[in-house]
């Protein structure tokens, strides 16, 4: 029992981190039908100068800021000089755009920083917590903790705020919402700094659990968009649904049965979710009028 | 100067004879005023003019490693044209074909070197496999749409991958596996410059495939669903069966590839399936060119060796790279060869 | 026989009935036209018999043979074709190949053939652009053959769309709102195409709100409202049914309450009273 709950515990942290990307992901989706495949970089940012400035003497939160602030401007630039540029092109196009875009960061990252990883302490120290037969590190608390007032402000935020709600009027139908005032560009570049944000903040609270990398966005990515993807797309419940489902999975999976074939097994069930719900748990079936 | 098609163990090949006038019609549109070409030659001209370069292609390669270079360009360009089938023309996104690139090479690698088979027959049998499996889940993916399709593709290629790194009594798990040769008509094929033929070949009949499906009532049928699936169904097209058979085709192409890419290499690791790589085939057809078989073959040859070109950056060859995709495909949305074709016709009467 | 028999006709979406208890019939070779108000089932009546819906209750037979709820594509080969309300064109492709791809049926669309380009192949090809070609002069596109679609007009578009529909040579054309968005001259020339197509053997179920057109164009006309059949006749008796009027065509004495005069009558085939006919 004591070993189940600390596969639960397992799950829900790495599930957290990829609800996070997944909600990143589901936003710009929303916002601009592109798939953003430079969300794992956001994390990666994240991460990795948070680790690099802290090494360097820098207090964590202030580490964390920057690199927030660094993954926001990243976020922005993608928008308005290459998404915005493109604005006419076929989805397909946009999201190699996205892929060209994850792979300068990723070189970016190995120019500016390095190619090792890098460890960063846990923001409360190392000392283990028993949690419901589980013992876990407090860096587990915080990013379920984190995330999961993230996701409330989120929430808040699109369900409550007269912006939040533009932002989804804006992903229902881009021109009816234009034609009522609401600013959409200013609106696509606010989709991609908060996806930004939202995928940094994952990178940082995951980094003391996992080392950081230039690369270690790679895996987060595709995690994240499976997520977003299994909850539905475009959904914000099902984003974080879906991640968090994942993880346990994954976690479950790693622990019951095996640990090679756990990212097989998060992605058969993945598979099997999509064959009975083809648009995801949550996701919206899109009609076309004929 | 030693010419192709000498010097070469078992393989030669007909080059088109040199008659200027000839040759000049086979490459070059009729004038204006000058009549209308046979339908098979307005159809072909590009195969013609693809299968010269390759010809002409080894005199200005100074060494083996470029004929390496080549070769790789070959067998990407021939996945790439069977993707770009799927991804350009019938609309379908698949994330995950590196999976049947590798699926191919692991089965015709495992039974030629742990069962003895005769390599020529362990492609076809990779072939079959690879086919069958793509058949098998054509059918519950492609009821998916969009990102869900996507997700649904890369999901299996990941899947594949994974089995292929941990079946390592199989297939000898990340560390790889070592490939015979193959042989053809009793003789092995190795060397960089008897691959070469042998994979322009390959190509050149793949490109004459693509192109001759592209214009059949099958074809038609995929591009008229890519547009409009409701508009397709209303003329009686099946598009589940559709889908299907182009999704199954692609595969085999992809898997063709990866054996011919086992055998040559002689060696074979599983990152051949992984999901970068299939990130990487479809850059190049987007790249390239979608719905352009063409564009497919200049794609994966633009992205088989820009890599190795930006090396002269060092640290910063991600970076370029990065930057180069991403300014390509914002000034030239529509992909390399469309957009190119597109400037000329405006700039050219 | 009646080549489309529609009984006991339901279909509903999320608690509204679209259609609700419908029950009419089209004799082979007729015009008949569906008219009612914005929202009356129209369009989901033709979803219905083109199997983009199944129904919930009640039964559709073509040919006599029962076909509610059978694929899209199993429809079309069966012979019913149709246009679409928002237009479905294929816009990538010349006009030409759109009336080609209208051709699939008659063609070998298997996938080893057209690989290898095998010589009947070739030959098939160049049947079906003589047929394309001869399609887009019978709906007036001669010369745009090569045109891509997403230069032509909008009424070039729905005039090709016709042409795509009619090579996949139907017994059943089902046409929604083919006048939709279409001026005068333009609605004309549908008008004529409409009954064109009629005199060619061609059975025409018809979605129009032009008034004109239809009582010009049709043989019967049906009368939806609510997803329900408010009456059912000919055009002279529908034109002055007093619920059909208080529905939808407007008060009596209204313009079009009155028959088209002999100057307005498009130069089409007059419409054969067929009513009485099941």
């Amino acid at each position: 029992m004591a070993e189940f709950a600390q596969f639960v515990f397992s799950g829900i942290t790495v599930g957290a981190i990829y609800a996070l990307v997944g909600l990143g992901f589901s936003i710009i989706y929303n916002a601009s039908r592109v798939i953003n495949f430079a969300q794992g970089e956001f994390v990666m940012i994240g991460g990795l100068t948070t680790a690099m400035l802290v090494e360097r003497g820098v207090p964590v939160p202030l580490a964390a800021a920057v690199a927030i602030i660094a993954a926001v401007i990243a976020g922005l630039a993608l928008e308005k000089l290459a998404v915005e540029q493109a604005r006419e092109a076929p989805v397909v196009t946009l999201i190699i755009i996205t892929v060209g875009a994850s792979i300068f960061l990723r070189g970016l990252a190995q120019v500016v920083f390095d190619r090792n990883y890098h460890a960063l302490a846990g923001f409360s120290g190392e000392a283990p917590i028993h949690v419901g037969g589980a013992t876990v590190v407090p860096q587990t608390l915080w990013v379920i903790g984190t995330a999961a007032a993230l996701v409330i402000a989120l929430w808040w935020f699109f369900g409550r705020t007269l912006l939040g709600k533009a932002i989804l009027a804006t992903s229902y139908d881009s021109l009816a919402a234009q034609l009522v005032g609401i600013g959409t560009r200013a609106l696509l570049s606010l989709s991609f700094g908060l996806s930004a944000a939202l995928g940094a903040v994952g990178g940082i609270l995951i980094a003391p659990i996992s080392l950081t990398s230039h690369d270690m966005g790679v895996m987060l990515g595709l995690k994240g968009f499976a997520a977003a993807v299994l909850g539905g797309l475009g959904s914000g419940l099902g984003a974080v649904a879906g991640g968090l489902l994942l993880g346990l999975v994954e976690a479950l999976g790693a622990g019951y049965v095996s640990s090679s074939y756990k990212d097989a097994i998060a992605f058969v069930i993945i598979l099997l979710v999509l064959f009975l719900r083809p648009t995801g748990l949550f996701g919206r079936r899109r009609t076309e009028r004929v | 100067m030693r010419g192709p098609g000498q010097h070469l163990p078992g393989l030669s090949r007909q080059l088109p004879r040199p008659a200027p006038r000839t040759l000049l019609a086979l490459l070059l549109p009729p004038a204006p005023g000058a009549g209308r070409d046979p339908p098979w030659l307005a159809r072909y001209r590009g195969l013609f003019a693809l299968a010269l370069a390759m010809a002409l292609l080894p005199w200005l390669l100074p060494n083996n490693f470029f004929f390496g270079v080549a070769i790789l360009v070959g067998l990407n360009a021939i996945v790439c044209v069977g993707l770009n089938l799927l991804i350009g023309y019938a609309g379908q996104i698949s994330l995950g074909h590196a999976a049947f690139f590798g699926l191919g090479a692991y089965v015709s690698a495992i039974l030629s070197a742990q069962f003895g088979w005769e390599p020529a027959l362990a492609m076809l049998a990779g072939a079959v496999v690879v086919g069958l499996l793509a058949f098998v889940v054509a059918r519950p993916i492609l009821r998916l749409s969009g990102h869900y399709l996507a997700m649904a593709t890369l999901g299996l290629g990941v899947i594949i991958s994974i089995v292929l790194v941990h079946e390592t009594r199989l297939t000898g798990g990340p560390d790889g596996m070592a490939v015979p040769p193959l042989r053809l008509l009793g003789t092995e094929i190795v060397g960089a410059r008897a691959w070469y033929w042998l994979v322009a070949g390959a190509l050149l009949i793949a490109v004459w495939l693509a192109l001759n499906l592209v214009d059949s009532p099958l074809g038609r049928a995929l591009r008229g669903l890519e547009s409009s699936e409701v508009a397709a169904e209303s003329v009686a097209i099946d598009t589940v069966r559709t889908k299907t058979r182009v999704f199954v085709i692609s595969a085999v192409f992809a898997s063709v590839a990866g054996s011919l890419f086992a055998h040559y290499s002689g060696f074979l690791t599983p990152a051949e399936a992984s999901f970068p790589r299939s990130i990487e085939l479809v850059t190049m057809v987007v790249l390239g060119g979608m719905a352009s078989t063409y564009g497919a073959v200049v794609g994966a040859a633009i992205l088989t060796v820009l890599p190795q070109a930006l090396t002269v950056f060092h640290d910063y060859e991600q970076v370029m790279l990065g930057l180069i995709l991403m300014l390509t495909m914002v000034f030239m949305p529509k992909g390399l060869v469309p957009n190119l074709a597109l400037y000329l016709k405006r700039r050219l009467p | 026989m009646s080549l489309l028999e529609v009984s006991g006709l339901s279909h509903g979406f999320g608690g509204v009935a679209a259609i609700d208890d419908l029950s009419f019939a089209v004799a082979e070779g007729e015009v008949l036209s569906v008219i009612g108000p914005n929202g009356a089932g129209k369009t989901t009546l033709f979803n219905l018999i083109t199997g983009i819906y199944k129904p919930a209750r009640g039964h559709i037979l073509f040919a006599g043979r029962e076909v509610g709820g059978l694929a899209p594509f199993a429809l079309a080969r069966l012979g019913i074709a149709r246009t679409f309300q928002n237009l479905q064109i294929f816009l990538a492709m010349t006009a030409a190949e759109n009336v080609m791809v209208g051709l699939h049926r008659h063609l070998d669309a298997r996938m080893l053939p057209a690989l290898f380009r095998l010589p009947w192949i070739a030959r098939a090809d160049r049947r079906a652009r003589e047929e394309a070609s001869g399609l887009l002069d019978f709906v007036g596109l001669s010369e745009l053959g090569e045109a891509t679609a997403d230069e032509l007009s909008y009424g070039a578009l729905k005039r090709l769309e016709f042409a795509r529909a009619l090579a996949t040579r139907p017994r059943l054309l089902l046409l929604d709102e083919p006048a939709a968005g279409l001026n005068a001259s333009e609605t004309q020339a549908i008008d004529a195409l409409i009954a064109k197509v009629a005199k060619s053997g061609v059975t025409v179920l018809l979605v129009e709100h032009d008034m004109k057109l239809v009582m010009g164009v049709s043989h019967r006309i049906l009368v939806l409202d609510y997803g329900r059949k408010l009456a059912e006749g000919s055009a002279v008796d529908v034109r002055s049914d007093p619920q059909v009027i208080a529905a939808y065509l407007g008060q009596a004495g209204s313009s079009l309450a009155q028959p088209p005069s002999a100057a307005r009558r498009p130069p089409a085939a007059p419409p054969i009273d067929v009513s009485g006919e099941a």
